[in-house]
């Protein structure tokens, strides 16, 4: 199974290192920039040998460990089951 | 009075919880590796402060999966009294043993400095004897609480936020709200009002050489509390 993985911090929630990407963006004179959000990417290569579907497994994967639910939310992509 | 501290692989605040409860406090102190169960029989259990597995993934999120966490939750649901400190705090939230969140300041730069709480309710163990406005020191990078609107109507509601940050004269301001916590929250208990997260160090307030000896008040608390229901 390959996976990947992102997750990003809610709307709700401040990302002060977005805002100091967005503004060092700015100062480099991309002017047009107007909201950036850091986030996280995980690519995941796993054996198949577990029950259920690869999608239901990431899914464990990220409510387990990967994703803290307060401040994050997800989206798991199957690359190959 | 038995003390219980537990290391975590990139725990760098152990010795100063441990110079805390067994110097300063006399307490009969045991040091638990994360990787282990038994708990040794405590009154109290405190995470130190730290970086735990290098921050990576979210402060405090592997540390709160160990076997060593595992036993800690089965001590929280006996109504164990469990101080978390700075990372301490980031495990406990992460572990679910308390709500919300630790984001990063909202400055993004780490912040070493005294800060000043007020003990908002005086009516949980750890705030009894805290008659005054604490002057405490903080050092961490991510520190900024957070929690739903729900949540916070809930701790507010039910008197669990234990400190709050201050001025000097015991203001809510935003100025001294360092690093951005929602309501200027510096510290939170769990519903039994058992267990205390704090992101200021306590420990490290704790003997006049050190600049401050206000820490001990939640120390004391602790004692007088746990004096109270063991009779």
């Amino acid at each position: 199974m390959k996976g990947k993985i992102y997750v990003y911090l809610k709307k709700k929630v401040l990302d002060p290192q977005g805002k100091a990407v967005e503004n060092a963006l700015k100062t480099l004179g991309f002017e047009e920039v107007k909201n950036v959000r850091v986030g996280k990417f995980f690519e995941i290569e796993a054996d198949s040998s577990f029950e259920g579907s690869a999608e239901e497994r990431m899914n464990e994967y990220c409510k387990k460990l990967l994703v803290n639910g307060v401040i994050e939310d997800f989206k798991v992509e199957v690359v190959e089951e | 009075m038995r003390a219980t501290v537990i290391e975590f692989l990139g725990s760098n605040c152990d010795h100063d919880m441990i110079h805390f409860v067994k110097d300063v406090f006399k307490f009969e102190t045991e040091v638990v590796w994360f990787t282990e169960s038994d708990l040794k029989n405590p009154d109290i259990v405190l995470l130190p402060g730290g970086f735990s597995y290098g921050d990576y993934l979210r402060p405090g999120a592997m540390a709160a999966r160990t076997p060593a966490m595992e036993s800690v939750r089965e001590f929280a649901k006996k109504g164990g009294i469990i101080l978390g400190v700075c990372n301490g705090f980031q495990i406990l939230c992460e572990s679910g043993l308390l709500p919300g969140a630790l984001l990063r300041n909202k400055t993004i730069s780490f912040i070493c400095d005294y800060v000043y709480l007020k003990a908002e309710n005086r009516e949980t163990p750890f705030t009894s004897n805290v008659d005054k406005i604490l002057k405490i020191p903080i050092a961490h990078g991510d520190g900024n609480y957070f929690c739903d609107d729900e949540t916070l109507k809930k701790l507010e509601g039910e008197g669990r936020i234990a400190f709050r940050y201050v001025s000097p004269d015991g203001k809510v301001e935003e100025k001294w709200n360092f690093n951005g916590a929602i309501n200027s929250i510096a510290g939170i208990v769990s519903e039994n009002k058992r267990v205390l997260g704090m992101m200021p160090h306590p420990e490290r307030a704790c003997e006049k050489i050190l600049g401050s000896e206000d820490g001990k008040l939640i120390m004391e608390s602790i004692l007088s509390f746990l004096e109270r229901i063991n009779g």
